[in-house]
């Protein structure tokens, strides 16, 4: 039996409660979502003393609402809750996706979006998804809420724009009404489940009805420090012609946006391969769309 | 408030009954059931969520019971591989035994967990479907095929039961 009696565990009575909780400075309450990344080092590398505030199972912070324009996912909607909303398939398609990559069934069931995004792992599934569908995210606190641009979340390897005594509220994804608009989403694992990415590739674009590139975004997991947008790239291709995207310089610019490293996953090598045929494929789709 | 970190009792719902408990907060479920509950149907694979031995059935989702803290539990019902009862159920239990499904042993009661989890949802799977909800549990001896043609057997003796 592992000896977790040192590390502290609260069940939350309501939000406003776990807000109060985190916001006692110097305590050091953590969230704990679905847990499924913190119990992975329960008796072993968590430390002796953590102090954990379970949230997981707050309905504040569950609900999936389609509210005008926007998609308002709750931080603690579990990878199912995810894919069995039809919102989220029919306006979101990538996002159901990833979550549908992530893990296996037991893990989606009980991992949260939120937990995803706290966990801040390059390697997470989700992000690359939320990333190019230009996201924002609302954190809450007894201070009260704000909401930033997703891509401005992730400062460094596993470090957030999160203040310690903030809570992610939700994910917050608007709905586009343009008639060219293409996503593509793939992970790159070892095996189809149960796997750890070697290459997450989730993108967006948009496009004008004479065929040039409106707005693109092109994001990655496990390609450096942070899931990350390729920004060099997306400024090359947008305002190209989709007929005649330049490939071989986007590939060549695609290689000062990312900084993959060699670990026990993959190597930098093939993730770097990896992710530039994933963008060429991505650019055969825009190629082949007749506007 | 008490303090947290240390033991206190609660009263876990574990196959349709209630057992009186006392244990720290943090305690992982598959502990709980294992060395306090005696309920050793439940198997630790990995202790990281990657192998389903550990899966239970917690307020009708498989969930793996090694990540699960104790004290997220306590107003739940847990369903472990000795309560595990109904029509799907049986014919689980059956066609593993029927069709050599079970090897070792110790992903077998995982396996069962969720191949009866997904007969309750969905009576009539595709192969693909049966396939991917049972990729959360890893199988080091049969290949799995075995496996996926016990699940397939119960399908179809489930729809003609």
């Amino acid at each position: 039996m592992r000896a977790n009696g040192k590390i502290q565990l609260y069940v939350a009575k309501d939000l406003n409660d776990a807000l109060t909780k985190v916001s006692d400075p110097g305590c050091n309450w953590q969230p704990l979502a679905g847990g499924t990344d913190i119990m992975v080092h329960a008796g072993s590398s968590l430390q002796m003393g953590a102090k954990f505030i379970a949230i997981g199972h707050l309905p504040e912070l569950r609900s999936i609402e389609l509210q005008n324009e926007t998609l308002s996912i709750g931080s603690c909607a579990t990878y199912t809750d995810i894919r069995s909303d039809n919102l989220v398939k029919k306006y979101f398609p990538m996002l159901d996706q990833a979550a549908a990559a992530t893990g296996a069934l037991a893990i989606q069931n009980q991992g949260t979006i939120g937990g995803n995004i706290a966990n801040a792992s390059p390697a997470a599934d989700t992000p690359p998804a939320l990333l190019a569908y230009g996201a924002e995210i609302q954190l809450i606190s007894t201070r009260g809420t704000r909401t930033m641009p997703y891509c401005d979340f992730h400062t460094g390897y596993k470090t957030t724009a999160k203040k310690p005594d903030e809570i992610i509220r939700r994910v917050i994804l608007r709905k586009t009404n343009e008639s060219n608009f293409l996503t593509f989403y793939r992970k790159v694992g070892t095996r189809s489940s149960l796997a750890i990415s070697k290459v997450v590739f989730a993108a967006s674009a948009g496009m004008t009805a004479n065929g040039f590139i409106s707005h693109i975004r092109l994001a990655y997991g496990s390609m450096g420090p942070t899931p990350l947008r390729a920004l060099r790239t997306e400024s090359l291709l947008k305002g190209t012609e989709a007929s005649n995207i330049p490939a071989d310089e986007a590939i060549r610019t695609l290689a000062k946006d990312l900084c993959p490293i060699d670990d026990i996953r993959s190597t930098k090598t093939y993730r770097q391969a990896v992710a530039g045929n994933l963008l060429k494929q991505f650019i055969e789709q825009l190629r082949g769309i007749t506007v | 408030m008490n303090h947290p970190e240390e033991a206190s009792n609660i009263e876990l719902n574990v196959n349709d009954k209630l057992h009186p408990i006392n244990v720290a907060p943090f305690t992982r479920l598959l502990d709980v059931l294992r060395d306090k509950l005696r309920l050793t149907g439940t198997k630790e694979g990995c202790g990281e969520g990657e192998c389903g031995a550990c899966a239970v059935i917690i307020d009708g989702k498989v969930i793996n019971s090694c990540l699960i803290p104790i004290a997220t539990v306590k107003n739940s019902k847990i369903t472990t591989i000795e309560g595990l009862s109904g029509k799907a159920a049986e014919l689980v239990k059956e066609s593993f035994a029927l069709c050599n499904g079970a090897q070792c042993g110790i992903c077998t009661p995982g396996m069962v967990i969720s191949a009866t989890d997904l007969l309750n949802k969905n009576p009539n799977p595709e192969l693909d479907v049966i396939k991917e909800s049972l990729s959360g549990n890893l199988c080091r001896c049969t290949g799995y095929i075995r496996i996926i043609h016990a699940v397939d057997d119960a399908a179809r003796k489930l729809k003609e039961s």
